[in-house]
C-alpha cells in the first residue's frame, strides 16, 4: 500500500511538471509581446522595458524557464504587476475563504445528491426518480451566478435570513460564517450536486440488478440496508472518481460564486488579476488550483480501497 | 447461368448508395428517432425556436439593441420593453434576443473544432503506440487545468473577441474528445475487420478514414452536444468576470455582466438574459440525451 501510495505520489510529478510548462508558456503562446500586453494600451517604452526587465523577458527562452521553476519549487510565484507583493502572499491571505466555501459545498452537495441518487434509483421510472432527474437536469442549465443572485434576491432582500454579500471568518464567529456561508455553497453545489446525483442513480441502477442485491431483498433485509450496505458500498467506486473530477467544476464555480457574493478569496482574487492583466497572479492561481486538483483526485484513487476489499495496491 | 441485368443489379447493391440517397434515409431515421423520443423532439423544437428568435431578431422591428435612451434608464418591464431597459435605457428585450447569437455561434464553434481536433489527434495517438505516450501525456497534463480557469487565462492574455472566446473555451475541451477517440480506437483496432484491412495492405490513412472513424462518430455527436452546452454557460462565465466577448456586443453573459452593478434596482438585467440562456442550455442538453439514447441503446441506463 505505502509503496503504491508513493509510485502513485511519484507518477503525478511529471502532470505536474508539463501543468507547470504550459503555464509558463502561456505567457510567451501570446500573439504579440506580453510585456506590451502587461503595460497596457496607455504605456510609455520605459514602462514596458521596466515589466520586460522585471519579468526577466530579455533572457533567453530556457533561461527564463529555468529561473521561474527554481523560484516556484521555492514557493516563489514572483510578484504581481499591480501590487508589488508576492504571488505566494497574495495567495496564503485568500486561501481559507475559498478553501472553506470549497469545503461547505462538497459537504452539502455529497450529503444531498448521494441519498437523493439512490432513492431514485431505488424507485426509478416513478414520479421520485422524475423529480430527482429534473432538478438535476435544470442544475445542470443554470449557470451559477444567475443562481446566486437569485438566491441573494430570495433569501436575503426578501426573506432576509442571510446577509446579502461579504464573509466572516470561521475563526472569527462560527454564526456568522454559516449565515454567510450557506447560499454561496448552495449556488456553487447545484450543479455539482446534479453531477453526483445522476452519477449515482446510474451506478446504483446497475448495482441493484445484481443477484447479491436480489439475495439480500430476498432474505428479508430492510431495504434501507440493502440500498446502503450492499449497493451504494458497490456502487461508491465510480461514484467517487466522480466527486473528485467534478471538483473542476467547482473550482471554475468558485470564481463567479466569489465575485456574485464579494468573498475575498482565490475565484476574486483571479478576477481582479484579469481585470488588470496581472499574470505572475494568474499564473500562480492556475498553478495553485491545478495542483490540488491532481492531488485531490490521486486521493480518491486512494480512497477506492475502503469501499473494495478486493482492491489491493 | 446469370442474367447479366441482375448480375449488375447485385453489383449495384453491393456498392454504398450515393451520399444523397443516404441523407434521405438518415433523415428518415432521425424522423423515426424522434417520434420515438419525445423529449429529443422536445430539446430540439425548444433550440431551433431560440436560434430563430436570436437570428431573425434584427427584422422583427424591435428597438435596436444599442440604442440609448439615458431618459428611461432601468426601467421595469413595460409594454414598450417587455423585459424593461438597462443603465443606458436601451431596450432589454431585443438585447436578449440579440445576444442569442453570441451564445449560439460560440456554442457550435466550440463544439465542432473541439470534436475535429479531438478527432484527428485522437485516431492518430489511438493508432501510433509511440505517439500515444507523448500525447496521452500532454492530455492529462491539459486535462489536470481546470477548463474554466485555463480559458479564462486565456482570453485575458489574448484579448476579448469573439474568436479568442472560441478558441480558449476550444483548447480545454479537446483532451477529453482526443480519450473518447482514443478508447474507440484502441477497441476496434485488435478486431478482425480492422486486422483484416490491414492484412490486406490497406493504407493507414484509409483504415483510419473508412474503417475507424465512422465507428467514433454515433459518441462524438453524443459528446459534441454536451460540449456545446457546457460552451454556452462557459461563453457567460467568461464575459460575467470581464474576459469574453468584447463588452460592446449585446451577449447574454455582457448583459448580465452589466446588471451586476444594478442588481438591486433592475433585476431584470441577469434574470432574463439567465433565463433565455438556461432554457437555450436545458434544450441542447435534452437533445443530447435523447440522441445518447437512440444512438447507443446500451447507454440508456447511464448517467
Amino acid at each position: 500500500m505505502l509503496a503504491y501510495v508513493a509510485r502513485r505520489l511519484l507518477a503525478t510529478i511529471p502532470i505536474m511538471a508539463m501543468v507547470a510548462v504550459f503555464v509558463f508558456l502561456l505567457l510567451h503562446m501570446s500573439p504579440g509581446d506580453p510585456a506590451v500586453i502587461i503595460a497596457g494600451d496607455f504605456a510609455t517604452p520605459a514602462q514596458i522595458e521596466e515589466i520586460r526587465e522585471q519579468l526577466g523577458l530579455n533572457d533567453p527562452l530556457h533561461v527564463q524557464f529555468g529561473n521561474w521553476l527554481v523560484n516556484l519549487m521555492q514557493g516563489d510565484l514572483g510578484q504581481s504587476i499591480y501590487s508589488g507583493l508576492p504571488v505566494s502572499r497574495l495567495i496564503l491571505q485568500r486561501v481559507e475563504p475559498t478553501l472553506m466555501l470549497t469545503l461547505c459545498t462538497l459537504l452539502i452537495s455529497i450529503s444531498v445528491a448521494i441519498p437523493l441518487g439512490v432513492l431514485a434509483a431505488w424507485r426509478v421510472g416513478t414520479w421520485v426518480d422524475r423529480a430527482v432527474m429534473t432538478v438535476a437536469v435544470i442544475g445542470f442549465s443554470v449557470p451559477t451566478f444567475v443562481l446566486g443572485y437569485a438566491l441573494i434576491l430570495g433569501g436575503s432582500v426578501w426573506l432576509g435570513w442571510f446577509p446579502v454579500q461579504g464573509y466572516t471568518s470561521i475563526f472569527t464567529s462560527f454564526g456568522g460564517f454559516l449565515r454567510h456561508i450557506t447560499l454561496p455553497a448552495l449556488a456553487l453545489g447545484l450543479v455539482y450536486m446534479a453531477l453526483i446525483a445522476r452519477m449515482t442513480r446510474a451506478t446504483m441502477l446497475e448495482v441493484l440488478n445484481e443477484d447479491y442485491v436480489r439475495t439480500a431483498f430476498a432474505k428479508g433485509l430492510s431495504p434501507r440496508k440493502v440500498l446502503v450496505k450492499h449497493a451504494l458500498k458497490n456502487a461508491m467506486v465510480p461514484i467517487s472518481t466522480t466527486i473528485g473530477l467534478g471538483v473542476a467544476l467547482l473550482i471554475g464555480g468558485v470564481v463567479v460564486t466569489e465575485t456574485v457574493f464579494a468573498i475575498p478569496g482565490l475565484g476574486r482574487l483571479t478576477v481582479d488579476a484579469v481585470l488588470r492583466t496581472d499574470y505572475p497572479v494568474i499564473q500562480g492561481v492556475i498553478l495553485v488550483f491545478s495542483f490540488t486538483y491532481v492531488l485531490l483526485n490521486l486521493l480518491v484513487d486512494l480512497s477506492y480501497v475502503l469501499f473494495d476489499p478486493r482492491i489491493r495496491y | 447461368m446469370t442474367d447479366p441485368r441482375t448480375a449488375g443489379d447485385t453489383e449495384a447493391k453491393l456498392e454504398a448508395p450515393p451520399w444523397h440517397r443516404r441523407l434521405v434515409e438518415g433523415l428518415g431515421d432521425l424522423r423515426e428517432t424522434l417520434r420515438r423520443n419525445p423529449t429529443m423532439l422536445f430539446g430540439l423544437v425548444v433550440l431551433a425556436i431560440m436560434a430563430a428568435s436570436a437570428f431573425a431578431a434584427p427584422w422583427l422591428g424591435l428597438p435596436d439593441p444599442m440604442r440609448q435612451n439615458p431618459i428611461g434608464r432601468l426601467q421595469g418591464p413595460s409594454a414598450e420593453a417587455w423585459f424593461g431597459t438597462d443603465m443606458y435605457g436601451r431596450d432589454l428585450f431585443s438585447r436578449v434576443l440579440h445576444g442569442g447569437q453570441i451564445s449560439i455561434v460560440v456554442g457550435l464553434s466550440v463544439a465542432f473544432l473541439a470534436t475535429v481536433m479531438g478527432l484527428a489527434i485522437g485516431l492518430v495517438s489511438g493508432f501510433n503506440r509511440r505517439l500515444d505516450a507523448v500525447v496521452m501525456r500532454l492530455m492529462d497534463a491539459l486535462m489536470s487545468i481546470p477548463s474554466i480557469l485555463l480559458a479564462i487565462a486565456l482570453v485575458a492574455l489574448w484579448g476579448s473577441s469573439v474568436r479568442n472566446v472560441i478558441l480558449a473555451l476550444t483548447i480545454p475541451e479537446v483532451p477529453r474528445v482526443v480519450r473518447l477517440v482514443r478508447s474507440v480506437v484502441l477497441m476496434l483496432r485488435d478486431q478482425l475487420f480492422v486486422q483484416a484491412a490491414i492484412a490486406s495492405g490497406t493504407s493507414t490513412p484509409r483504415i483510419l478514414v473508412r474503417h475507424i472513424m465512422p465507428n467514433t462518430i454515433p459518441p462524438l455527436i453524443v459528446q459534441a452536444t454536451y460540449i456545446c452546452a457546457q460552451a454556452v454557460i462557459f461563453e457567460a462565465y467568461l464575459s460575467f468576470v470581464g474576459a469574453g466577448t468584447p463588452p460592446e456586443v449585446p451577449s447574454w453573459g455582457n448583459i448580465m455582466a452589466e446588471g451586476r452593478t444594478f442588481f438591486f434596482r433592475n433585476f431584470g438585467m441577469i434574470l432574463y438574459p439567465g433565463v433565455f440562456l438556461a432554457i437555450t442550455v436545458f434544450a441542447i442538453n435534452t437533445f443530447g440525451d435523447g440522441l445518447r439514447d437512440s444512438l447507443d441503446p446500451r447507454m440508456q441506463r447511464r448517467v
